[in-house]
């Protein structure tokens, strides 16, 4: 087999509705994704051979299988992370089918995580068994006991040394909220949002973290099919193929209550990743065409930027203030409204849309689109038509 | 300021495991105590077994002095956080040797916080009447 014939590829993109209270089951959910994409691809659930998700996620192999009737798998896997391992998925994929261990690879999130779970909202005890303590025990008795308080403590050095104001994260929601708006699947469809609004909603965690800063809980569930572009090129899609997916962590650092090593004003793991990927893909990430960056809060869009090469160190607020990011800019940021905007299915959403933007069949669709870069923070891809 | 804060009744008990112990037990006894490794005396936070430069088990308490600097501090305030009667200032205090922690400073209003700004320990009870270090600003009399 070619090096060509080998590559892995997208070949299939499912996905429900996006909701806050989705009425059914969340193994319902997967498996309602799951089929999508494959029927998608033009296959059926008995090609499938590999299975992927990662953790939080309440459905197992062996739930999907029973609902699909899927009769044998050799490859399943599951990786740590929660969101930052929405792009982590692509790195597994990929080395799985290239390598043959699997030929097959659906990879799925599905979860009411608004209408069961509501992670937005405090914790204070972890599960006994837990098989590590890392933010829990060292930030629940004081407070810090949300996703946004994590964030909000971990982003304060960089936004204070380059000094971010609140009205320059405004933007990044409002540029969200604008791509939304236009897109029929997002849960904030034909709803934008204005600088003023963004200013006048509530703080969630003060002096950084207004309502609006912070992406959606939302039910849904979404699936990929990844196999190799000498079976993808007999299916029913352009592939998308994935020419680079790199991940990388680093010593004595957590993912999202990471405060503990090293320089905070900089992303050092994404800037890891950024290295490995434009060797392995052979571009960079600035020089791909649409750029789908992990959302959970708007700090995280900057960070990113800056980390990822996009631009330099403190520049992302000029970056954006400059309008490279909208649908007619440089590299335009996640035209499905990305996690504030479409859904929050954990970073899995994004992956579909630059899917999308591949094949030209995107909602908002970037005009003589090539390539495009996903990334969750330790984790990034980039895919090619 | 009292020595022991009492401000938060319900603050939530520390999560005790069994390599952490070491740092809410030293709480209990009013001191800071990190860990330092028995055999190269490198220091180390959070704690855990083995350390990660001479990868010796040995391990020895270590008494920090208290006093550091806040190198990033919020107020979560909606949803309110559990066991907190007013929006807590939660802050990345960091300390001598470069150890960091989660922590809370009371005795300054949010409008008092400052990148940077000297910190000394404290100490708050818990809803379960555990102890755990919180840190008040240092005015740098004592």
């Amino acid at each position: 087999m070619s090096a060509t014939e080998r590559q892995a590829a997208i070949v299939g993109i499912g996905q429900t509705e996006f909701s806050r209270n989705s009425g059914r089951s969340e193994q319902q959910l997967a498996a309602e994704a799951v089929l999508a994409a494959v029927r998608d691809a033009g296959l059926s659930p008995s090609d499938i051979d590999g299975m992927l998700t990662f953790t939080l996620d309440p459905s197992d192999e062996v739930d999907i299988m029973r609902n699909l009737g899927v009769k044998e798998i050799k490859y399943s896997q599951r990786l740590p992370q929660g969101g930052a391992a929405s792009v982590t998925t692509l790195v597994h994929a990929k080395n799985a089918v290239e390598s043959g261990m699997c030929d097959v690879m659906v990879i799925w999130r599905a979860m009411n995580e608004r209408s069961n779970y509501r992670f937005g909202q405090p914790m204070v005890t972890i599960d006994p068994y837990a098989k590590s303590s890392t933010f829990v025990e060292w930030c629940l008795p004081f407070g810090a006991q949300t996703p946004a308080t994590w964030e909000a403590l971990s982003s304060g050095p960089y936004l204070h040394r380059y000094g971010v104001t609140s009205e320059d994260l405004g933007r990044v929601s409002v540029l969200m909220r604008k791509h939304a708006a236009t897109n029929p699947a997002a849960w904030f469809y034909e709803k934008p949002i204005t600088l003023e609004e963004h200013q006048a909603s509530r703080w969630i965690v003060a002096p950084w973290l207004h309502l609006l800063d912070c992406c959606q809980e939302s039910d849904g569930g979404v699936a990929l099919v990844v196999t190799r572009m000498d079976k993808a090129k007999d299916l029913a899609q352009k592939p998308a193929r994935i020419i680079g997916a790199e991940y990388a962590f680093l010593y004595n650092h957590e993912i999202i209550s990471d405060f503990y090593q090293g320089d905070l004003t900089r992303l050092e793991v994404s800037e890891r990743v950024t290295e490995r990927l434009t060797r392995s893909a052979g571009i960079a990430p600035c020089e791909t065409d649409v750029a789908m960056i992990y959302d959970n809060f708007t700090p995280q869009i900057m960070r990113q930027l800056e980390a990822f090469g996009f631009c330099g160190p403190g520049e992302a607020k000029d970056y954006i203030a400059d309008g490279n990011m909208e649908l007619n800019g440089k590299t335009p940021l996640s035209p499905n409204g990305g996690l504030m905007g479409e859904a929050y299915i954990h970073g899995m959403n994004n992956i579909t849309e630059a899917v999308r933007q591949i094949r030209g069949t995107a909602a908002n669709q970037v005009a003589n689109l090539e390539t495009a870069f996903c990334c969750s923070g330790v984790s990034a891809a980039i895919l090619a038509q | 300021m009292p020595d022991i804060s009492d401000r938060n009744p319900d603050r939530p008990d520390p999560i005790m495991t069994t390599d952490g112990a070491v740092f809410w037990k030293g709480a209990e006894q009013h001191k800071l105590v990190v860990q330092k490794c028995g055999d190269c005396g490198a220091f180390r936070h959070p704690p855990r077994a083995m350390c990660p430069h001479c990868h010796s088990l040995d391990v020895v308490e270590h008494e920090l002095s208290g006093t550091g600097s806040v190198i990033s501090w919020v107020q979560p305030v909606h949803p309110p956080a559990i066991g907190f009667t007013e929006p807590p200032i939660v802050a990345v205090v960091e300390l001598e040797h470069g150890i960091r922690l989660v922590s809370n400073v009371e005795g300054a209003e949010a409008s008092d916080m400052r990148f940077g700004m000297a910190v000394k320990a404290a100490y708050a009870k818990t809803a379960g009447g555990k102890t755990v270090p919180i840190f008040v600003p240092d005015e740098g009399d004592d």
